[in-house]
């Protein structure tokens, strides 16, 4: 298990507007997969959005690969932009280094400041009802304001 | 400052040696790394800078500013560490500011590495003093208006800088107070790199 797999990826339904995609990258290939699959699943039966775990190296250890996030985001892009959510340290960097020196992501990816599993819930969600990149980067970023005492 | 021009050639070198300093200090690095951190720097330096080797070597970049971005862009893809997107990003950003000039001088590789250590402090939010890879970048940047051997000195100046330190940023800022005490292995590379270039300007 290398945490490059895709957990949802339908894409927009029966024509309607793009979809925005979501990336998680964690240190850890089953930490990426399993917060996919617990966001698509907590979405419901209208997770639609397009969801890709990117998680560890390539071998499977655990990391950062800039290789497995830049697979994940074009597998997961629409056109209507990419919301890519990130654990710590290394994924955070990777990722804003990405943005910031280099052409591989796709265009209108954006690393999105949020707790990753809430964080994840709340993007999945959003991105599956066609609300716009804006829009899934505030809903994930405000999971941060879900006190739990 | 000398007005020696540097060609692709020389910063194919310096990556070589780069490649090299790290080989020999890699399990330095790590047991730096494993006081403080998670215990991979010096593995990690290694995989990346083998493969900045490998691309320079077998396709030779024509300009100054195309070997470094290709260094970065291979340290930001192989190293899967912190240390693959800083260093990736001071190598990028200073190939970027040196463009496609065939050859360079000492003083815009001077200011090619300023915007790159610039860009290194924006991407990890840091600054000096914070016991970090800026510790030795920036005195080693300042002092190379002197010379090469001078800048080496600087950084390496700089790396033991940060014994005392309490680290702010990063994994070794978890443990506080017991940061204090530890040289700091993204500083010691940095002064690595350094002396890798005085090394090559010889």
């Amino acid at each position: 298990m290398n945490g490059g797999g895709e957990v949802s990826g339908q894409g927009p339904a029966g024509g309607a507007e793009a979809l925005v995609g979501v990336v998680l990258v964690s240190h850890s290939g089953p930490v990426a997969e399993s917060v996919a699959a617990l966001a698509v699943g907590l979405a419901g039966g209208g997770a639609k959005a397009p969801v890709a775990a990117a998680g560890g190296t390539p071998d499977g250890g655990l990391g950062t690969s800039a290789e497995l996030i830049t697979e994940a985001a074009h597998r997961v892009d629409r056109g209507a932009g990419v919301a890519l959510l990130v654990d710590l340290g290394s994924a955070v960097l990777t990722v804003k280094a990405l943005i910031a020196e280099g052409d591989e992501l796709p265009e209108g990816a954006r690393l999105v400041d949020a707790p990753f599993v809430e964080g994840a819930v709340a993007a999945v969600v959003t991105a599956s009802a066609g609300a716009d990149l804006d829009a899934v980067a505030a809903a994930a970023g405000e999971a941060y304001g879900y006190r739990k005492e | 400052m000398s007005g020696t021009a540097l060609d692709a050639a020389f910063f194919v070198g310096w990556m070589t040696a780069a490649a090299a300093a790290i080989d020999r200090e890699a399990e330095r690095l790590t047991e730096l790394d494993s006081a403080i951190g998670d215990a991979d720097h010096g593995t990690n330096m290694q995989r990346g800078f083998a493969a900045v080797v490998k691309v320079v070597e077998a396709e030779p970049p024509a300009t100054p500013g195309a070997v470094l971005t290709t260094a970065g862009r291979q340290l930001i893809s192989s190293v899967g560490g912190a240390s693959g997107p800083l260093y990736g990003t001071l190598l990028r950003r200073t190939g970027k500011t040196l463009g496609d000039a065939a050859q360079v001088s000492a003083e815009e590789l001077r200011a090619g590495l300023r915007a790159g250590v610039e860009a290194v402090g924006q991407l990890g939010g840091s600054a000096p003093g914070d016991k970090t890879m800026l510790d030795a970048l920036v005195p080693a940047v300042e002092a190379l208006a002197a010379s090469f051997e001078a800048a080496a000195a600087a950084a390496e100046e700089g790396a033991r800088s940060t014994v005392p330190m309490l680290a702010k940023k990063g994994r070794a800022s978890y443990l506080g107070e017991r940061s204090i005490g530890h040289q700091d292995p993204g500083a010691t590379s940095s002064a690595l790199l350094f002396a890798a270039l005085a090394e090559v300007a010889k």
